[in-house]
């Protein structure tokens, strides 16, 4: 061999096995790490927007009060009026985007009312409570109460 | 020195220091553009969360709205978010009497007995996205983190299952996906919040005992309550950074 490689050959066999080293290394490390891992910390930037692509369930309120006018009106200065309407009515956001195809069904006041009005030690003192089967003969509690405005005038 | 070897290192660092600089100029192209979201950024937001045990009635809403809103698991055991239910002797906070059948999704049964010394109360409990997250820092794959609008969160592909994490939370708010094999927990509905909707828990809430909040917004109303109310996060001492801070917290909760 001649010039600067005279005498070398060992040198160029190591940088052979380091340039190989290196560029198996980037290679490995192409095929095993994800895109955007490592964008805003240790972990895969796509797994934000796969926890945002969940599809929703529930509206929201403001959905509702945009279609159900009467109702808010109903609700004002109620002592209901600050509740979701999807808590006593369940997930519609179906409803919301097909209004008429999709009904919601009536919830069972003996079910809905009970549950939150019935008398119970670990309710806070403050709260509305009634013993169910002492209060309302069995009858249904919209027989006097209306939901959206449950005070009896 | 022999000029041939100087030659030699010289070339052979260029093409090093070359290569180096090309990898991290891949890594940026193959990472593409950050904050991909429309119409939310993630860096103006800080989420937490305030619960009013002072106005907890049980009644479990946020349980079952949140089995609906995250397609959790039926069965119990399998909670995002429950209500445990508390009886305690005031002059022994250290033994409370603490249960939640099935989490308090059913609701809670009536007890017709009521013995007038001891104290009852509910107290709703979820993640509580910590940005000192115990959880995070054990996770050997880089599968849980908190975003950066300081939400904890899982991803779901890349989960091992080796539970660490579910040890290391010390408010037991994760569990084990049975249908996956993966590790699960309240992600804040951030598939909620990211589109300006509350959570399924909050949006349910009759009494407004929880409310989400974002700590970064100044007209968010959760800076007045924080301001107004003597407001504590569990195990305080443990320094995991909580963001779900309770009112009316009592000393014998864990």
């Amino acid at each position: 061999m001649s010039g600067w490689l005279k005498d070398k050959g060992h040198l160029a066999r190591m940088a052979g096995l380091f340039a190989f080293g290196i560029t198996a290394f980037l290679v490995f490390r192409w095929v095993m790490v994800p895109p955007g891992f490592g964008l805003y910390g240790h972990y895969r930037a796509g797994a934000l927007d796969d926890a945002r692509a969940r599809p929703l369930q529930y509206a929201g309120r403001a959905e509702c009060e945009g279609c159900h006018t009467d109702i808010v009106e109903a609700r004002q200065g109620s002592r209901h009026a600050r509740i979701g309407c999807e808590a006593c009515h369940g997930p519609l956001i179906k409803h919301a985007q097909a209004p008429t195809e999709i009904k919601p069904t009536r919830p069972d006041g003996r079910v809905l009312c009970v549950r939150c009005h019935e008398t119970n030690p670990w309710k806070p003192k403050g709260f509305p409570q009634v013993k169910v089967a002492d209060h309302s003969d069995n009858g249904p509690c919209t027989a006097c109460h209306k939901a959206h405005a449950p005070k009896i005038s | 020195m022999n000029p041939d070897r100087r030659a030699f290192l010289q070339k052979t660092g260029k093409l090093l220091v070359l290569s180096a600089s090309a990898s991290v100029a891949w890594e940026a192209i193959v990472a593409g553009r950050p904050e991909t979201a429309e119409n939310y950024k993630m860096s103006d937001h800080w989420w937490g969360m305030v619960i009013d045990i002072d106005v907890c009635i049980g009644c479990g809403n946020c349980v079952r709205a949140c089995k609906v809103e995250n397609d959790v698991p039926r069965e119990p055991l399998f909670f995002r978010t429950w209500v445990e239910r508390y009886q305690v002797t005031p002059d022994d906070l250290e033994h409370p009497t603490v249960d939640s059948p099935n989490g308090g999704y059913d609701g809670f049964p009536v007890q017709d007995k009521v013995d007038e010394k001891v104290k009852h109360f509910y107290v709703p409990k979820l993640c509580n996205h910590c940005h000192q997250s115990p959880c995070v820092q054990v996770c050997p794959v880089g599968a849980t983190f908190v975003s950066p609008d300081g939400v904890v969160l899982v991803d779901k592909t890349y989960c091992l299952g080796c539970r660490y994490c579910v040890q290391a939370c010390p408010y037991g708010c994760r569990f084990i996906d049975p249908r996956t094999q993966t590790v699960d927990k309240c992600t804040l509905c951030y598939h909620r919040i990211t589109k300006g909707l509350t959570t399924a828990c909050c949006e349910t809430c009759p009494t407004g005992a929880r409310q989400l909040g974002d700590l970064k917004n100044p007209k968010d109303p959760i800076h007045e309550f924080l301001r107004d109310h003597h407001v504590l996060v569990l195990k305080p001492q443990m320094a995991t950074g909580a963001k779900v801070y309770y009112n009316g917290l009592d000393g014998s909760v864990r």
